[in-house]
């Protein structure tokens, strides 16, 4: 049988949206108060979701602790009370919430093989949040 | 296609072990959650059903029978119930969020009338839940 789990953690980070290839008048007009010079903060919301099969001996998808340690070494702890802007993967990428949702795909997908992954989603508020699932169809 | 969704809450306790596993094996897989005196949790359980809007109801499902359905198969077998010893599903099979989604599908699927079951979402904390589409 093939479940889905879904675990969220939380980290703040602040950032700044701010294109190169743009013009100072054009930084405003698209990115508006997130182009603030000094930077703003975020309490995001990750969410991993995770996919396989039930094991029969323990019922379980896969170990919460693997995850949990994973994702604090290889997300919170590089993401948590960081400015985006500071960080290279965001030396030429605007560090947009897409963009950092992207990321962490991409970290998962490279570093934690005990479950298949299927989605990230990170909430930037309560009000909005994006989602990757790589190249492939998203979740339901 | 439309997709429709209903929320219920229960309140169980739980613990995990396997009989085929050393002491020593389950306190390190299962951490915590191996006490035998078990602990408990708020779940929160979605089910969502789909199909085509009635043209005379204007309905997708008869809420009111998920609801008794929901209440019947779910709540009266697993609300304020310690899940290893009270519920048949779990006296063989650890009572993880996972094979609670799965047992809840199960109870459901076989219930349902004129709507079908797509997900079963179970909530073990806001932080941690388990989907189960029915799939082998």
């Amino acid at each position: 049988m093939k479940a889905h789990l879904s675990r969220r953690y939380l980290f703040s980070a602040s950032h700044r949206l701010h294109s190169e290839a743009m013009s100072e008048e054009e930084n405003q007009s698209i990115y508006g108060k997130c182009n603030n010079p000094y930077g703003h903060g975020h309490n995001y919301t990750v969410e991993v979701t995770v996919s396989g099969p039930v094991d029969e001996a323990t019922g379980i998808v896969c170990n919460l602790t693997d995850l949990d340690g994973f994702i604090e070494r290889e997300v919170l702890a590089r993401y948590g009370h960081e400015n985006l802007n500071t960080l290279k993967e965001f030396n030429k990428e605007v560090p947009t919430t897409e963009n950092l949702c992207i990321q962490i795909y991409e970290i998962v997908q490279r570093g934690f093989h005990q479950a298949h992954l299927e989605r990230v989603r990170l909430e930037e508020t309560m009000m909005n949040s994006f989602e990757y699932s790589g190249n492939s169809e998203p979740l339901r | 296609m439309v997709y429709l969704t209903r929320k219920a809450e229960f309140s169980a306790s739980h613990y995990y072990h396997n009989p085929a596993f050393s002491p020593e094996e389950n306190l390190r897989i299962f951490g915590k959650c191996n006490n035998p005196n078990g602990h408990g949790h708020n779940y929160t359980l979605e089910v969502t059903v789909k199909g085509e809007v009635d043209p005379r109801s204007g309905f997708v499902v008869d809420l009111k029978q998920l609801k008794e359905v929901m209440h019947r198969e779910v709540l009266d077998a697993m609300d304020h119930r310690f899940l290893n010893k009270e519920v048949p599903e779990f006296a063989h099979q650890i009572p993880t969020t996972e094979n609670i989604a799965i047992a809840i599908w199960q109870r459901l699927s076989q219930k349902l009338e004129r709507a079908r079951l797509h997900r079963v979402r179970v909530y073990e904390t806001p932080d941690l839940f388990v989907d189960f589409y029915g799939e082998a």
